[in-house]
């Protein structure tokens, strides 16, 4: 199977701070990843660091076997040009905890704004692709709404076919669930399952077990800039090795 | 006792009811509707009754003032009057885009990572917002004094009085001085963008630029554009300076008449009323430009006047028709 995001060693501060110290882990193409951990664990600013949002200080990053934000020549590193890491980000979709969609544009006009600005597609290849996408995530009637007309969880699901729009590898989901009211969380779940089953290759930092336990392939335990835990997430949340882990769990469960 | 007096004390008779602290309850078909007496602001009566004296009193005394009424609409049409209106406008309008544009371009320096272009910017802002603007009117105006010629070597060569024609005086020293202003309104804009905005599209692949012109800019345009209405009255109003350098506009070719026919006062409300028409205009203007990027920020956008007017003649349309 092959790799499609490959942490060696990963340290990330901010001024003092350690956020992340050290992390090794690899994600395989296909399967979904979840990411759990106590807030301040270090998980979001990782999943940060796989799109460079984030510098990384230390360590190896690389998502397809490419090095994230960097070029090696020989033991040399060398910075990318911001065009070179725009045109990285491309194939790497992201889902917020804040949906970020663009307030003064239409679902639609959301959806098709990247292909358009970015892949300079035309507007007709566009939007055939964003009223397809908008369908697929139930919202084949809101293409003409602003975001201030959606609900939350509407608003999570266009901003999951604003990503997809770009046709990405690998999707990376920052807590979608965790700023919407508790009825809302089940349809961008099932939007996400759904990917999950079209074998879209997925890194979900999530406070959802349910979620993680039924369609993650694996889990990792973060605390303190620190992966604690690792395996599958049936046997991780079933069966935790870990006191933080279990105390983690405890709470959440 | 009647079902929508449910929260208050069974005892107490609705018509006693202080009307000021009442939540008012939609009234059902069966209760009884309240009809209590409304409280006595006497004081209002008062105040108004004092503030429509004091109007009709400074009404009096405009009327026994030695003023030629008739020659207010008798010159306000004026060819002289209405050119020099024109070139007021002309004056602000193209002072106020040169302010923009180059606002918007001194905005970006400011909060560029690079410090010598982030230090320009501010020293930009520091010398033309802390000096005059009647000051820097005069700078242009005199420039000639101590650079006789503009030398742009093989392009152009020119005397400098030659180049600095009262208009130009008028456009550099209105819009060089507009630009530092509108830097600093353009800056607020930017700023007040979510970060959110930036990183969702430069996680979509954004490049910086395209980020900053297709989601930041759109979206700081409706913190940027009521002050830059405001701005631009402001303008309008400040452009009567450029008289000091000669130019023809308004308030200076009012002034002419007056002078010469000794009608100081009746040119100057001439003159008034001019810069009250030009300045309600863009007011209006403004409405509908902030309106226009409300879009995305309000669930509806407000009703035009026009879509006012419209809706209550529907509803009695709407009235009649049920009568």
């Amino acid at each position: 199977m092959s790799v499609m995001v490959q942490a060696e060693n990963v340290y990330k501060s901010f001024g003092h701070v350690e956020v992340l110290k050290g992390i090794n882990l690899e994600v395989a193409t296909g399967e979904v990843f979840c990411l759990v951990g106590p807030s301040g664990s270090g998980k979001s600013t990782f999943l940060r660091c796989i799109n460079h949002l984030e510098k990384v200080n230390a360590g190896r990053l690389s998502v397809d076997g490419q090095l994230v934000g960097y070029r090696q020549k020989g033991d040399k590193l060398y910075e990318l040009k911001d065009s070179e890491v725009a045109r990285q980000r491309r194939e790497i979709g992201m889902v917020f905890q804040r949906f970020n969609l663009f307030p003064h544009m239409t679902a639609l006009e959301n959806v098709m704004e990247a292909p358009v600005q970015v892949k300079g597609e035309s507007k007709a290849t566009a939007r055939e692709r964003a009223v397809k996408l908008l369908d697929r995530v139930g919202l084949g009637d809101k293409a003409g709404n602003y975001p201030t007309q959606l609900s939350g969880g509407q608003q999570q699901r266009v901003a999951i076919a604003r990503a997809l729009a770009m046709e990405p590898k690998l999707m990376l989901f920052d807590e979608p669930t965790s700023a919407l009211d508790p009825e809302l969380v089940g349809d961008v779940l099932d939007v996400m399952r759904g990917l999950a089953e079209d074998g879209m290759t997925m890194i979900v930092v999530t406070h959802e077990m349910g979620f993680a336990r039924e369609v993650g392939d694996s889990l990792v335990f973060m605390d303190e800039g620190v992966v604690v835990e690792s395996g599958h997430p049936r046997d991780v949340l079933t069966n935790p090795q870990h006191d933080r882990t279990k105390s983690f769990l405890s709470k959440v469960l | 006792m009647t079902e929508k007096l449910s929260k208050e004390p069974a005892d107490t008779p609705p018509a006693e009811e202080p009307s000021g602290t009442t939540t008012v309850i939609p009234a059902s078909p069966v209760g009884e509707v309240i009809k209590a007496i409304p409280v006595r602001h006497y004081g209002r009566w008062v105040s108004g009754v004092i503030v429509i004296a004091l109007l009709l009193l400074i009404g009096y005394s405009f009327s026994q003032g030695d003023i030629q009424w008739n020659a207010i609409p008798a010159k306000i049409f004026d060819d002289s009057v209405v050119a020099g209106a024109g070139r007021t406008l002309l004056v602000s309008v193209l002072a106020m885009v040169l302010g923009v544009v180059l606002g918007i371009v001194l905005a970006v320096m400011r909060l560029s990572k690079n410090p010598v272009t982030s230090g320009v910017a501010w020293l930009y802002i520091w010398f033309f917002r802390g000096t005059p603007v009647y000051l820097q009117l005069l700078l242009w105006f005199n420039l000639a004094l101590i650079f006789p010629y503009l030398d742009l070597g093989p392009l152009y060569k020119d005397e400098m009085t030659d180049v600095m024609t009262p208009f130009l005086c008028a456009l550099l020293g209105l819009g060089l001085n507009e630009a530092a202003y509108m830097a600093e309104i353009c800056r607020a804009g930017l700023l007040a963008v979510d970060e959110g905005q930036t990183e969702a599209s430069q996680a979509l692949g954004m490049s910086q630029g395209k980020t900053l012109r297709r989601i930041v800019i759109p979206q700081a345009m409706r913190v940027i554009v009521p002050p830059t209405g405001n701005e631009f009255i402001n303008m309008l109003k400040t452009s009567a300076l450029v008289y000091a350098v000669t130019y023809n506009e308004l308030l200076r070719s009012t002034s002419a008449i007056g002078s010469t026919s000794y009608a100081v006062m009746e040119m100057l409300f001439v003159a008034a009323i001019w810069y009250l028409v030009m300045t309600s205009v863009f007011s209006v203007f403004q409405f509908y430009l902030e309106r226009r990027y409300a879009r995305g920020s309000l669930r509806s956008l407000p009703d035009t006047p026009l879509q006012k007017i419209k809706a209550n003649l529907l509803g009695l349309s709407g009235d009649r028709s049920v009568r």
